[in-house]
């Protein structure tokens, strides 16, 4: 009955030719789909609610919040050392880069100073993160697309950074490996030689990723031209990292408000034209080879020095020393069992993660767990310009939107 | 006083409840009817030129008069400048003025603050819960009553005395 009402009336009977009415009549009425919340190409479990007229997205409607884990409530339970690996669970494809946004932002609460190698440690395995979280992105998003052999490429050459991981810190994913005031461990010389290795393997890979995707007809058909958003929308909603930067807008925060060792070295931000997926997707490629550059910078201009903080109040000892002194044990129990205490008042610290701006909004009243603490993600913020982005672009375009926003349900949801 | 303070204060001087500036941060609390406009100026005026939405967020104060506040961080792209908009709202009224015809990116942002503190925002086009799911009733998540650890059928559950045998 409702449909009757709301049917297009795009194959009207020409009055000029009354013979038409004859002709059988087309159903155009609009049809509802359902896409998610259990599809591959989904990155998750997201569900959209497309409406569709013929191939046509007329209206699309993201549902969110089936893997909401009530993270920010979570925060006000623990102490601010107890909600690193909590970080971890956000954007579980890039751990590192949210522990990196977390610290800085608990730093910023409580004031405290890196020391120098630290910061520099903290470029380089945030950058080598970026690697890893493009990498999977490209390989995703190809996969998605239809191209196929690019994801293998680009997996094969992420599992040498994971390893590299497993190798500095215990585990490939969730990783927990920064500190408030450092991080944990320093690179052992093999570290530094494997990544020295990989920044020489890894450059004429990029080369092969892009000689795959340039050639490809069908690559360049679906991304040119597709889900495009201009500078002053883009800005508006509030999209962030190569997303925005596709649009035009070289918003990027290691740039605009330098933090770690990212002043100390030279890199360029790559920003697009059209705003549409093909630059997004070439912004993020051209994106690696400024990664590589800044870790080689980093790895040239490291000093020596200590890679955490000594402030025994807030920070914890050497793991060696906890094991075999009784005054770090305690230090290190409590400062796990109690917190330190921060001092009373609120910060916002955004840092350049590589989907975009990953900010935390911290409320302390003093003591050891923070009174509010807010997750701004930009995969959440991004899906709020779907609808937007969607609109007229054909059914299959839809995949090609969550591929390009690079979004990961898990710090979306939170 | 922060220039960009200042510059407020001289448009809209009764308005502003008070400012602070910590660690950098500047915010500025704002009674809730003058909010709109004052976010409007934000947006418009070429001397603050705030384009850039960053995040709305919630804080709730159990124990004060004016129990929920509601916070807006706003970026400026071309004056790289930032500012945290802040306004209380009691409980018995808990609503302000939606600011998603200024921002467009507002509506996801002030949806969440909706569902997680139970804020409701006027003239919003679509407000609805968004995290958790649309038919929950057990309340707002992050209210500082919302208790920590489980709440429903776990707590129905009888104590046994000792283990029956």
């Amino acid at each position: 009955m409702a449909f009757e009402d709301q049917r297009t009336t795009i194959y009207k009977v020409d009055p000029a030719h009354p013979e038409s009415e004859t002709l059988p009549t087309l159903r155009t009425e609009e049809l509802l789909l359902n896409m998610g919340p259990q599809h591959p190409s989904t990155h998750g479990v997201l569900k959209v609610i497309l409406e569709l007229e013929g191939e046509r997205l007329v209206k699309s409607t993201p549902v969110l919040g089936f893997l909401h884990r009530g993270v920010e409530k979570l925060a006000e339970d623990g102490t601010y050392h107890q909600f690193i690996p909590h970080t971890d669970r956000l954007d579980y494809v890039c751990a590192m880069y949210n522990n990196f946004a977390y610290c800085r932002a608990v730093e910023k609460l409580i004031n405290l100073q890196v020391p120098e190698r630290a910061d520099y440690l903290r470029t380089i395995v945030a950058e080598v993160q970026r690697i890893i979280g493009h990498q999977f992105w490209l390989g995703t998003q190809a996969l998605d697309i239809g191209a196929m052999t690019v994801f293998f490429y680009c997996f094969r050459d992420r599992e040498i950074l994971l390893d590299w991981f497993d190798e500095l810190c215990g585990a490939r994913l969730t990783t927990s490996w920064y500190r408030i005031g450092g991080v944990e461990r320093d690179l052992t010389p093999s570290l530094i030689q494997k990544l020295k290795q990989f920044l020489d393997y890894f450059p004429p890979k990029i080369d092969e990723y892009i000689v795959f995707l340039e050639k490809n007809r069908i690559w360049l058909a679906r991304t040119k031209g597709v889900a495009v958003i201009s500078a002053e929308d883009a800005v508006s909603f509030g999209l962030s990292g190569p997303t925005l930067r596709g649009s035009g807008v070289d918003y990027d925060l290691r740039k605009y408000e330098p933090y770690a060792a990212y002043p100390k070295c030279e890199f360029s931000v790559p920003v697009g034209k059209n705003g549409d997926t093909y630059d997004r997707y070439w912004i993020r490629v051209m994106e690696l080879y400024e990664s590589v550059k800044i870790i080689r910078q980093c790895l040239e201009q490291m000093p020596e020095g200590p890679v955490m903080a000594d402030v025994p109040s807030v920070t914890l000892p050497p793991k060696e020393r906890v094991f075999t002194n009784l005054e770090s044990m305690i230090q290190q129990f409590k400062l796990f069992s109690q917190g330190f205490n921060a001092p009373p008042g609120e910060i916002y610290c955004g840092t350049e993660a590589h989907k975009g701006e990953l900010g935390f909004y911290i409320v302390s009243t003093g003591g050891g767990k923070p009174y509010r603490l807010k997750i701004r993600a930009p995969s959440f913020i991004h899906m709020g310009a779907f609808d937007y982005m969607s609109r007229g672009y054909m059914i299959a375009d839809a995949i090609t939107l969550f591929g390009t926003y690079d979004i990961v349900m898990g710090e979306c949801d939170r | 006083m922060h220039p960009l303070v200042r510059r407020i204060q001289e448009t809209f001087a009764a308005e502003i409840a008070h400012s602070t500036e910590w660690r950098d941060d500047v915010a500025v609390t704002v009674t809730r009817d003058k909010l709109h406009d004052v976010a409007q100026f934000l947006h418009d005026d070429p001397g603050m030129d705030f384009d850039y939405i960053i995040h709305v967020s919630s804080v709730d104060w159990p124990d004060e008069e004016e129990r929920f506040e509601v916070v807006w961080e706003f970026y400026s792209i071309r004056k790289r400048q930032r500012i945290r908009l802040k306004t209380r709202v009691p409980e018995s009224d808990c609503v302000v003025d939606s600011l998603t015809d200024i921002w467009k990116g507002a509506d996801f942002m002030e949806r969440e603050v909706y569902d997680m503190m139970g804020i409701r925002f006027r003239n919003h086009p679509d407000l609805r819960r968004i995290l958790m799911p649309d038919d929950y009733t057990e309340g707002y998540p992050l209210r500082k009553d919302f208790p920590l650890r489980g709440k429903g059928w776990r707590d129905t559950f009888d104590f046994l005395d000792e283990v029956p045998r």
